[in-house]
């Protein structure tokens, strides 16, 4: 299971990589691939949406279950990585390159862990 | 609280994701494989399934045929010694308690297997109707079933059974087989829409029965699967499962499972109902996704003008035809092949359109 040093994360397992304080990239973890299986559908947003935190901002669907990806920061979304939606498997296969949304704006953080404290955070969850 | 089969240990040392199901503790898939791998391997190889967690009961005594005859709605009657037949069983308003499977062993001497989730509900039902001369048992926990699906199950069997011990015609049985040294009984049927094999025998020999049949699959390509794959894998093939595709609302006329509805049997309980209900106004489609999206079950369904025009029943990404599909109880005005309407979806609206069923039929 990886956790890479440079990322951020979220209790509901996203990461966010912020560029400075006011731009970053977001994603989910492999720990979160994992757990949902193979990706089948992926619903995102579009550029210039919001973004708020603990709110949904896109969807990912295994063959059982639908799962919601939430904020980890209040911003508004520049761009968002439509490759996705033909492939959803890159999640599963990259989750740090398969990145869902460049956000820009930002105006508030979550609690955020780092990659050691998320790494524990999992221990208590899986 | 949720009992373990026989079997629970073995999932769990091979990865197995357990959840809950009809009261059981199954896999939903293995971790190294997962659902759609699961899926796939049915439909190319060879999978095996614990589904142990179904109920049996008998019927034994001069009137057994007489009950059965009563209680379901299918014609049981002329089946030979050895024979299956599938039948829903209805309540007096002709609404659905459960489908099931009955198994002819004898004259007086017949075994019925019922979905895990009704085992209680079935058993207080068939129990409180029975007549005449008629021993009625559930025998559930002394029984438990393995099922090989896959164009592979015959080649992977024929290594543990002669020839004769192996069911030849699709919904037939043989009783006292010896497999490995262990008594079982081999049906060929299933839930999948394969080839295969349905296995009975004593609990106490599951887990050496589960370990001689991976054995013997290794070559073809056998592996483990969950439920996670035998919803998949029942949805393509377009069998209907109790609780979605009917349920005690649901004739099995609307349901589509007229077939097995003999309305010309002597009474049946549910036939009066099922008579007065005429045709009826709501029916069963296969529903393929044409905007983005999967719809699952519980999904209403809209007309293009806006109306209501029933409900999704069942749907998922199907793997082995590489799409969203699903089943949904609608409107017989919007039942033709071809006709779009919406699904509504999170508050999303979907486009899906009928298509013919079964979503899949394997090759003869």
């Amino acid at each position: 299971m990886a956790f890479p040093e440079e990322l951020k994360y979220s209790k509901t397992h996203e990461w966010i990589k912020f560029n400075d304080d006011e731009t970053a990239t977001v994603g989910i973890t492999d720990f979160a691939q994992h757990e949902l299986g193979e990706l089948v559908f992926v619903d995102l947003p579009a550029e210039g949406d919001s973004m708020s935190i603990g709110e949904s901002f896109a969807e990912v669907e295994s063959v059982k279950a639908v799962s919601e990806v939430n904020g980890p920061v209040d911003a508004e979304i520049e761009a968002v990585n439509a490759d996705l939606q033909d492939n959803p498997q890159l999640i599963n296969e990259q989750p740090y390159e398969a990145w869902f949304v460049k956000v820009k704006n930002i105006t508030a953080k979550d609690e955020l862990m780092d990659a050691a404290q998320y790494e524990e955070f999992t221990k208590k969850e899986g | 609280m949720e009992r373990k089969t026989p079997l629970y240990d073995v999932h769990v040392t091979a990865g197995g994701k357990i959840v809950e199901f009809g009261g059981y503790l199954l896999p939903v898939q293995y971790e190294a494989t997962g659902v759609i791998k699961e899926h796939m391997a049915v439909r190319t190889a060879a999978g095996l399934f614990d589904v142990s967690h179904m109920g049996e009961v008998t019927y034994k005594g001069k009137d057994a045929l007489k009950n059965i005859q009563y209680i379901v709605t299918n014609d049981c009657s002329g089946m030979y010694d050895g024979q299956v037949r599938y039948s829903p069983m209805c309540n007096e308003d002709g609404g659905v308690v459960d489908d099931l499977l009955v198994y002819k062993v004898a004259d007086d001497d017949y075994l019925v297997v019922v979905n895990a989730a009704n085992r209680e509900k079935d058993v207080k039902w068939m129990s409180e109707h029975t007549f005449g001369d008629v021993k009625f048992e559930d025998i559930s926990d002394s029984v438990a079933q393995i099922a090989l699906q896959g164009p592979k199950a015959p080649e992977i069997i024929a290594k543990l059974l002669p020839e004769d011990s192996i069911p030849k015609k699709y919904y037939s049985f043989i009783k006292d087989v010896t497999l490995n040294g262990m008594k079982c009984l081999v049906s060929r049927t299933g839930y999948t829409g394969e080839l295969g094999y349905e296995i009975y025998c004593d609990p106490a020999d599951a887990k050496k029965m589960w370990e001689t049949l991976m054995g013997a699959g290794k070559d073809e390509g056998l592996i483990p699967c969950g439920l996670g794959a035998r919803d998949t894998l029942r949805m393509e093939a377009a069998m209907p499962l109790y609780g979605h595709e009917m349920d005690d609302t649901v004739t099995p006329v609307e349901a589509g499972l007229g077939y097995f509805v003999k309305m010309d049997k002597e009474d049946f309980c549910g036939k009066k109902a099922i008579e007065a209900a005429g045709e009826p106004k709501r029916t069963r489609v296969g529903l393929i996704v044409r905007g983005r999206g999967i719809v699952r079950e519980h999904c209403d369904t809209f007309s293009k003008d806006g109306a209501q025009i029933g409900h999704t029943t069942s749907g998922t990404f199907c793997p082995f035809v590489n799409a969203p599909i699903a089943m949904a109880l609608i409107d017989v005005k919007y039942s033709a092949l071809g006709t779009k309407f919406d699904a509504d979806v999170r508050g999303r609206k979907i486009e899906v359109e009928v298509v013919p069923l079964p979503f899949y039929k394997r090759a003869k």
